[in-house]
């Protein structure tokens, strides 16, 4: 094989053990890779696949209780796996760099990007300061930061997500490596920084001809960014190739379940909406005031300005934004978590805006949210029946029959009934989101907030929960708010879109017009962002789900 | 359980519950051993320990015996501990829980009297409130209580303001809880762990403050406990120093055993934060 002779880095057999007690005993089983200079292998596979430990597992960077117990990790004629900590840490950064998921938590904060950057070469080298600093700007210069010498000054929570991730990469490609780690690296990112951040790592990589393994669960990122595809499943490499095999044709089964999963692009044909609005949002604004004492140095954040909105009844209005866009305070706003400064939301003919606090309490069962993170919107310590049986009791329905209910409901979000007696932590992120389904439609409600419902979640679970969102709908008639930051997930479920910027809509009107015909230039912005855009489009849309 | 498994696991945390059982055990059983009056006079004053079979552990400057005191000092002890820190825990968790829960003026409020107790070193607080109300022992346990509830108003409060915002709490809002349910059955367990732990330290410290006004014989003279017996050591301290190091062994004994099951639990109750 004339890839083996350029191979730079080459796993072979490696496995690697986890702790007694854990889902299973090994999280790598046998795993053979081998990362070409000059190509970018992308690692693909669902949460838990056991991707972020082989990363690890090459830097040598496993908890004390997870170890290596079996392969060679190959770099530079060298075993990976048998060198001494010593060694070790001479490889780390100069021969093989990392980049992490959460730039924010990789970055010191007390430290200056400058800094941090600049600690790569006293560490490794012995350049003098002067020396340090040029280099230092040479390589903010190289990841496009914009102003270099105000971002090398500046601490980790004054630059954005993007900038700070560049920064990463400035200090992972410092001693220009041999191989770049990047666990995820565009995951927390807002979609058109994701663009960007993954246009400058495939330029880099051409222009330094460094190996890139590439760590994701998404198969847009693949088709965006991937030479050679490895795709994970359960501590095993089901299947590797070349990109554009295994995106078009795939071979092991898991494979085509993750590509099938991936959303298209194109909204399915528009069904036929009611004219009855159920929900109606007429000028709503939410400005933020904080810090300040007795107004000395307030800052004020236009959070929502003056949003109007209408939900038809039985419809899904979905709602589209990067961070900060002010999407989710919005549906605070209309579930009343947070209170509107001005504007009305006329649910069902009443201005919910201007309900008191007691009356929102008992009118709150016609209008239910479903919170993003699976882990944290479930109390720990209330067993999933108790859990969905919460809200009925709380407005009057007896303890037994509302545990009795719970159970129905339970088997409707398709749990099994005895799920009723086990606490949130014995069941996955799928799983818990179905309990916040049940506990969310426990009082019937008929308007559903779901904010970022699914975002959490991996890509085939995403899609079995929004095929349950789209039935519950059908079958309850529910009409559904869907928050979401993922334009090819709103494309799924809406039949209505509005796409939100600093506060304001630009752009709304039927799924298929925003997406098939972008008006506003931001909306043509973020559709243009979406990893692996032309792959997804190049696959027809299957039936709507439902 | 989980739970109670790990705290086996820890031997530290089995030795200190050993211990704690021979403290609880000698004050449960004081009066079947000592069935008289443990501040009667009992023989010659300043008899050495194991030097007569009839005082174990010898007698003190009146005559009484020291063993007697030891056995039934284990009750006062237990019993300042146990109340004084119900008392505190309990202040504490109001206050903490209002300031953290409601948080804008209601905190401030609250946490600026919380700091004024503070910033009063507790001994000093204690004097005073047992200067000016007696020195009975309800007067000083309820005293000890209540100089020592801002540690666990402020442990509190801070486990209510990182859990307030979070989702399952706003899940509970939008499903029409009123504040008092949210406050009790949803935030409350889950902010408790670490105040228990916590009520460990704090019982240690009672133990200690109890023992610290009877050395200075502002304590309840009519009752026995170990520190009135340090109190009267003080004066054959030199050569008689049996009579204060016995009780002084018997103190640290238990609030080593208390603090030791305090961490113990901690480790079992945040198995996440062990072995770090």
């Amino acid at each position: 094989m004339s890839e083996s002779l350029t191979a730079i880095l080459t796993l072979d057999q490696l496995s690697v053990r986890l702790p007694r007690g854990a889902d299973r005993p090994h999280a790598l089983s046998g795993v053979s890779l081998s990362i070409t200079t000059d190509k970018i292998l992308c690692v693909v596979g669902e949460s838990g696949s056991g991707k972020s430990i082989m990363a690890n597992a090459i830097m040598r960077l496993l908890p004390d209780e997870v170890g290596i117990d079996g392969g060679r990790v190959m770099f530079e004629g060298r075993d990976l796996a048998a060198t001494t900590t010593a060694e070790m840490r001479k490889v780390r950064g100069a021969g093989i760099a990392m980049i992490f998921q959460e730039p924010m938590t990789a970055l010191n904060p007390l430290r200056t990007i400058g800094d941090q950057i600049g600690e790569m070469f006293s560490i490794h080298t012995d350049l003098s300061s002067a020396a340090v600093r040029a280099k230092v700007l040479a390589l903010l210069e190289d990841v496009r930061i914009p102003d270099p010498k105000v971002a090398a000054r500046a601490y980790p929570h004054e630059l954005s997500g993007g900038q700070r991730q560049r920064a990463m990469i400035a200090m992972a490609l410092a001693l220009d490596p041999k191989v770049l780690i990047a666990d995820e690296p565009t995951t927390a990112l807002d979609v058109t920084t994701q663009a960007q951040i993954l246009a400058l790592i495939r330029d880099l990589q051409k222009r330094k001809r460094t190996a890139v393994l590439f760590i994701t669960h998404d198969f847009g990122v693949v088709a965006e960014i991937a030479d050679r595809v490895a795709v994970m499943q359960h501590g095993f490499v089901v299947e590797q190739g070349d990109a554009a095999s295994i995106l078009n044709n795939p071979q092991h089964s898991y494979t085509k379940q993750l590509i099938a999963a991936v959303p298209p692009l194109t909204a399915p044909a528009p069904r036929k909406l009611s004219d009855d609005m159920i929900l109606t949002i007429d000028n709503v604004s939410k400005t933020y005031r904080t810090g300040g004492f007795l107004g000395r140095g307030a800052r004020v954040t236009q959070a929502v300005k003056a949003v109007s909105l209408k939900l038809p009844r039985g419809a899904t209005l979905g709602i589209v934004g990067e961070s900060g866009s002010g999407k989710s305070t919005l549906a605070r706003c209309i579930v009343r978590l947070i209170d509107p400064d001005t504007g009305s939301i006329v649910l069902e003919g009443k201005d919910w805006a201007k309900l008191t606090r007691e009356n929102v309490r008992r009118e709150t069962r016609h209008i239910q949210m479903v919170f993003q993170d699976p882990f944290a919107s479930l109390n720990p310590r209330r067993k999933a029946g108790e859990l969905v049986a919460q809200g009925p009791i709380v407005h009057g329905t007896p303890r037994a029959k509302a545990i009795a209910d719970a159970k129905e409901l339970l088997a409707l979000v398709g749990l099994d009934p005895s799920a009723s007696d086990r606490f949130p932590h014995e069941f996955s992120g799928g799983q818990r989101q179905r309990i916040g389904l049940a506990r969310a439609l426990a009082l019937r409600p008929e308007v559903l907030v779901a904010d970022e419902a699914v975002s959490a979640l991996d890509v085939s679970v995403q899609a079995q929960v929004l095929k349950l969102l789209a039935e519950l709908r059908q079958r309850l008639g529910l009409s559904i708010v869907f928050i979401t930051h993922d334009l090819r997930v709103a494309a799924q479920i809406c039949d209505l879109v509005a796409v939100m910027k600093d506060g304001e809509v630009v752009e709304q009107g039927l799924a298929g017009d925003v997406f098939g015909r972008p008006q506003h230039p931001y909306t043509q912005a973020l559709l243009d962002s979406i990893p692996g855009g032309d792959f997804a489009k190049k696959r027809e849309a299957p039936s709507r789900v439902s | 359980m989980d739970a109670v498994k790990r705290y086996f696991r820890n031997p530290a945390a089995v030795i200190g519950l050993l211990l704690l059982v021979v403290v609880v055990a000698m004050a449960i059983s004081a009066g079947w051993f000592y069935p008289r009056d443990p501040l009667a006079l009992a023989g010659r004053p300043l008899i050495w320990p194991f030097s007569n079979p009839r005082f174990l552990l010898g007698t003190d400057n009146s005559g009484r015996d020291i063993a007697a005191q030891i056995f039934y000092g284990a009750r006062i002890s237990l019993l300042i501990g146990g109340v004084a820190t119900a008392i505190a825990i309990a202040i504490g968790i109001l206050i903490g829980a209002f300031a953290g829960y409601y948080g804008g003026w209601i905190d401030n409020v609250l946490m600026r009297i919380t700091e004024a107790f503070q910033t009063l070193p507790n001994f000093v607080l204690l004097l005073v409130l047992v200067a000016v109300f007696g020195s009975t022992l309800t007067t000083v346990t309820i005293a000890v209580g209540v100089v020592s509830w801002p540690a666990p108003a402020r442990l509190t409060r801070a486990e209510f303001m990182s859990l307030r915002n979070r989702e399952f709490i706003q899940a509970g809002r939008t499903l029409g809880m009123k504040d008092v349910q949210l406050i009790l059955g949803e935030i409350l367990p889950n902010a408790l762990p670490p105040v228990i732990v916590y009520a460990s330290v704090v019982m240690a410290v009672a133990i200690l403050l109890e023992s610290a006004l009877a050395f200075l014989h502002l304590s309840d003279p009519n009752v026995a406990s170990w520190g009135n017996l340090i109190g009267l050591g003080r004066d054959v301290l030199r050569i008689q120093w049996y009579v204060s190091a016995i009780p002084g062994i018997a103190i640290l004994v238990t609030v080593l055993a208390v603090s030791l099951v305090g961490q113990g639990l901690n480790d079992a109750l945040n198995p996440r934060l062990k072995g770090r």
